[in-house]
């Protein structure tokens, strides 16, 4: 064992206090931006990795946007990486409605459930197909709930620009939205 | 206002990021334009139905457990940890797109409200872990919602509904002030069991209704919604179905109370 900073132990839990209560949310994140369950923990680990170290530089007050900018970071070099590896394209992945919803454990399930579980399955989906940039704008937003302002200083954009990607990607979404209910035929 | 403008601006009307001014401005446009009013109504509509469905993910406990366990170790001494700091990070991936047409306008510079939500929920946790302590949970103890409705009077500037829910399970404890963004705020105070559930309320200039969300800080779980003026915030160590079905029982009873 080397001999660690005096600090340290403080710092370790600050760090722990300020960020892990973030787990899930920076999860929910790496989830829809990365549409793959195990790619989305290893990002959301690596992210926690990078939010250490450079946790001395970190200057409060929101510690979740924080987060946020350095999870796009990751998921940033995530696509390059699949890009250039020549990787089936994202549309080409497995269909994550597919595969088990992580959001509760499973009891009895009344029907009412049912019905909010389909329906959740249906919006994820629907969600998880809309384009970049307004996907994550999207996310931070109806399911992060971060004020615009937050949404801006997370992906670095101006408040402007937030609003108005906000703006496309629900009335995407609303399409689609209107598509999937229409008979299938 | 025109409805260009307007088509942006609604989505911060139901976002309630618009300040009090400028959320009538949008309102007296769409009273006056049946298309955006039905833009509105659908969108607003479909935040409520997301609202509705869980979208959110729980982390594996798996990766939690990796995560703590990575925390002691991975701690560098100072001189090797690299030199970002976090304005860099936040530069750095920047997309560079375009800026929209929109930030040119000038929409943006009035359209935020002033309030940090964020910063507030972690008062609103503040506030409910204070209540625990201390034996300061209530100042007027009674299950009698016509004992603790007048007894906010004279102590507020709003006189937040309390509504006697023990016949739904939640049963009313009593009421208590407290401070939250430097502003007296009004708290009523529930029990599930053995749990207590603090609903704070307090007035905002916003009359917009947004539905609820729920978000988990610090291991509790608060349901933040907003009607008729006023803002509200659930906590509690119950669960988030429980908690949801707290603040359901309670906004059906306020739109009865008002209707009848």
């Amino acid at each position: 064992m080397q001999p660690s900073n005096a600090e340290d132990p403080d710092r370790a839990r600050r760090f722990r206090e300020l960020a892990l209560p973030y787990l899930d949310d920076v999860y929910t994140l790496a989830r829809y931006l990365l549409r793959d369950a195990s790619d989305a923990e290893d990002a959301v680990q690596e992210c926690y990795l990078r939010a250490l170290k450079h946790f001395d530089g970190y200057r409060g007050p929101a510690m979740k946007p924080w987060l946020f900018a350095i999870l796009r970071n990751v998921c940033h070099a995530e696509y390059a990486r699949r890009a250039s590896a020549a990787a089936p394209s994202l549309d080409d992945l497995p269909e994550p409605a597919q595969q088990a919803p992580l959001w509760r454990e499973e009891q009895q399930t009344p029907e009412a459930e049912i019905l909010r579980e389909r329906d959740a399955v249906t919006v994820r989906r629907l969600v998880e197909a809309l384009a970049e940039p307004f996907k994550e704008t999207f996310v931070l937003r109806e399911i992060n709930n971060l004020s615009y302002r937050e949404i801006a200083d997370a992906v670095g954009a101006p408040v402007g620009t937030v609003m108005s990607r906000l703006a496309r990607a629900r009335a995407m979404l609303r399409s689609a939205w209107m598509a999937e209910q229409e008979p299938s035929k | 206002m025109t409805c260009d403008e307007a088509e942006i601006l609604l989505h911060a009307l139901i976002d309630g990021e618009l300040d009090a001014g400028h959320a009538r401005e949008v309102e007296a446009h769409i009273a006056g334009c049946a298309a955006c009013a039905a833009q509105l109504a659908a969108y607003r509509q479909m935040s409520q139905e997301i609202a509705k469905a869980d979208l959110r993910y729980a982390a594996p406990p798996a990766l939690r457990r990796r995560i703590e366990a990575s925390l002691p170790k991975s701690l560098l001494p100072k001189s090797l940890a690299p030199a970002p700091s976090r304005r860099n990070v936040l530069r750095g991936f920047a997309l560079g797109s375009a800026v929209s047409a929109l930030a040119a306008t000038g929409l943006v510079a009035i359209v935020l409200r002033a309030d940090d939500e964020q910063r507030i929920m972690s008062e609103v946790v503040s506030a409910h872990l204070r209540s625990l302590q201390a034996g300061h949970l209530t100042d007027v103890i009674s299950t009698d919602q016509h004992t603790v409705k007048p007894w906010f009077n004279g102590r507020l500037d709003v006189s937040p509904p309390v509504i006697d829910l023990t016949s739904k399970g939640f049963t009313l404890v009593g009421g208590r002030l407290d401070y939250i963004d430097a502003r007296a705020i009004g708290a009523v105070v529930y029990r599930r069991r053995q749990h207590v559930i603090n609903l704070f309320v307090a007035q905002t200039a916003n009359t917009e209704r947004r539905a609820a969300k729920i978000e988990t800080i610090q291991g509790f779980n608060i349901r933040r919604w907003s009607d008729r003026g006023l803002n509200y915030w659930a906590i509690s160590d119950i669960g988030a179905d429980e908690l949801s079905e707290f603040g359901e029982k309670f906004e059906a009873a306020v739109q009865t109370n008002s209707e009848g």
